[in-house]
């Protein structure tokens, strides 16, 4: 096990009536990009806030690079931030933001000239110095919010949503660089989104955030592949979600009966049998095939084709009325509107069952 | 028909405003016209133009140390009340402060209650200390009086300013009299300085609490123009109203000058 940057230990911090972070065990690997994935209310916000300082939780602990940090005020932490309104200085120019924390830390004025040249050269802006942040973009004001936290090297870079106001095309771009920055400097970083599609491209790890509460936290081949609840597997990728009934269970692979017919299924915890379930596939691991194979399967109709160029998207509707979406390469068999009757089968490896 | 309706409405309406400017504005020309007037007594139109009225203004000990008792004192509690109701206004909107919304409401008082009810609060409590008759009193008395608009102005102010850039500044490593120095201080200066001039203004213009508390020795202008109005009065009334008058102009025209100067650089 690589060092731990930081710790958070039984974090909980409630707003009145709401629970926003209940008992977080959070660890982050020195050099990790980790993503707090969750949609809005989640509590990922929160627990950046409390990292940071900003916010005081409830109760629970911090260590940041091996020493207690929950007394401490956010400017003795050795953090950088960068927020979703880039929280520029708007009466200092580009310089004058990105030399502040270096001011703050009583470097030289050469030293300070030198690394702000660096850290602009960094984020791809030189000779933006003596710009205003209302001169520039919003991509280019975020670049200079980047600067400006890591100019210091800070031991955790927070972002909070950074890229969450600018167009995808923006963003995109920004994802990649924001990569290479984090791979060039092997710093850490703990990232909050909603985006599933941005935590997936860009995190080390994810800890997908629902309720105030951590979901699963794994890489994304993990949380895409290997769901550990319903939750994950319906907020992360396109998912069809299939109800039945267990029928008999073994070797963590259970036998689920479902009006369209019986499919199996692996199990991320022991159910049993007899209990309602549901059971999430990704689109491209459903098979379609013209004919029954061993008596399991789901039968239906196509009601849709979308030809996606180097894919087909089948829409089949199941004969309880359930729609699925199946995803097959162009060199696959092809299917046909008109086909009257198909069936879906899944390997038991990729179907997961969830208590319903 | 609609037409002549529309005519009709923009004659009432330039009317009106004609009306509005005619009163706001004539009393104020007629005034300044009169402390040009060469007559020993108030008469419209004068018979002739001089300045023996400005000549007798700043040669009678009267009014020249009316003149500088009222600098003496509107200068410090203007200063006073900008530095406490800023730090007020910071600590109430940014900070924690319990029963924030109760102590903005105290702090805006004595604009609430009647000038007559504080000056006469003050006085009572001021014949206890020593204090009536002093410039230290008046300058205690004005900036309690000047403290509200300050306040008002800055916290508006605090309010418009995106919070978040404090938050920034301290995740950059700055502690908290740094954030406010560099960060929160020059983004709230044209509130801060504007509330400065306008207490300044305020300062020299009051008279009730200035009333109360002064004396004959220590007498700033406005009691000493409203002791010279009760008694026989002559045209030196009109010159120091025209002093006035100037002081709160050039007091404006700066204060728009740096509004605008400010709101051209930061927006």
């Amino acid at each position: 096990m690589e060092k731990a940057v930081l710790q958070l230990a039984g974090v909980r911090k409630r707003y009145d009536s709401l629970v926003a972070v209940d008992d977080l065990h959070l660890s982050l690997r020195t050099g990790e990009f980790l993503t707090l994935l969750g949609p809005s209310g989640s509590g990922k916000t929160t627990t950046l806030m409390i990292v940071a300082g900003l916010q005081e939780p409830d109760a629970g602990t911090i260590t940041l690079n091996g020493a207690s940090v929950a007394r401490q005020p956010p400017y003795r932490r050795d953090i950088g931030m960068v927020f979703q309104s880039y929280a520029l200085f708007p009466h200092m120019t580009v310089r004058r933001n990105v030399a502040f924390p270096l001011e703050m830390r009583g470097l030289g004025k050469a030293e300070i000239a030198r690394l702000v040249d660096e850290a602009l050269e960094l984020v791809k802006l030189p000779g933006h110095g003596d710009r205003l942040p209302r001169q520039l973009s919003g991509g280019q004001q975020q670049r200079v919010a980047l600067a400006r936290a890591m100019v210091y090297r800070p031991a955790l870079l927070l972002m909070d949503e950074p890229l969450g106001a600018l167009d995808r095309k923006l963003r995109e771009q920004l994802q990649l660089e924001i990569k290479r920055v984090h791979r060039e400097r092997g710093i850490s970083v703990l990232y909050v989104t909603h985006d599933q599609e941005e935590a997936l491209t860009m995190s080390d790890r994810i800890a997908v955030f629902n309720h105030g509460r951590i979901e699963q936290i794994g890489t994304p081949e993990e949380l895409y592949d290997a769901p550990a609840t319903r939750f994950v597997a319906a907020f992360i990728g396109d998912t069809n979600l299939l109800s039945g009934r267990a029928l008999a269970v073994s070797d963590g692979i259970c036998e689920i009966e479902t009006p369209a017919g019986r499919i199996r299924a692996s199990l991320r915890q022991p159910i049993a049998a007899g209990t309602p379930v549901t059971v999430a596939i990704r689109p491209e691991r459903l098979v379609l095939t013209s004919l029954q194979d061993g008596g399991t399967g789901l039968r239906g109709s196509i009601t849709d084709i979308i030809f996606l160029g180097t894919a087909r998207k089948y829409v089949v509707r199941l004969v309880d009325g359930t729609e699925c979406v199946v995803l097959r390469q162009i060199s696959d068999p092809a299917f046909d509107l008109g086909d009257a009757t198909v069936w879906l089968s899944c390997p038991a490896a990729h179907a997961t069952a969830f208590q319903a | 028909m609609s037409n002549d309706g529309m005519t009709s409405w923009r004659i009432v309406r330039g009317g009106l405003c004609l009306l509005v400017a005619v009163f706001l504005l004539a009393p104020l020309v007629v005034v300044v016209i009169i402390s040009f007037s060469s007559a020993p007594f108030l008469q419209f139109p004068p018979p002739g133009l001089s300045l023996r009225w400005y000549m007798q203004l700043f040669s009678t000990p009267a009014w020249t140390n009316a003149l500088v008792v009222s600098v003496e004192m509107l200068v410090p509690s203007s200063i006073l009340a900008t530095l406490m109701g800023t730090a007020a206004a910071y600590a109430l909107v940014r900070g924690r402060v319990p029963g924030a919304t109760f102590i903005m409401a105290c702090l805006m008082l004595p604009i609430v209650v009647p000038g007559m009810i504080t000056a006469a609060a003050l006085f009572g409590v001021y014949r206890g200390l020593g204090l009536n008759g002093t410039l230290t009193g008046l300058v205690i008395g004005h900036t309690v009086l000047n403290l509200p608009y300050v306040v008002a102005t800055v916290s508006s102010a605090l309010r418009v300013q995106d919070a978040r850039l404090e938050q920034a500044a301290s995740t950059l490593g700055a502690p908290p009299w740094a954030t406010f120095r560099r960060i929160t201080l020059p983004l709230i200066l044209p509130a801060v300085l504007s509330s400065l001039l306008v207490a300044m203004i305020l300062s020299f213009d009051e008279l009730i609490v200035s009333l109360f508390v002064s004396s004959a020795r220590v007498r700033p202008v406005a009691v000493q123009m409203w002791s010279n109005l009760m008694g026989d009065f002559d045209p030196t009334i009109a010159a120091i109203a025209t002093v006035c008058f100037l002081f709160a102009l050039l007091v404006l025209v700066a204060d728009l000058a740096l509004r605008g100067g400010r709101s051209r650089r930061l927006t």
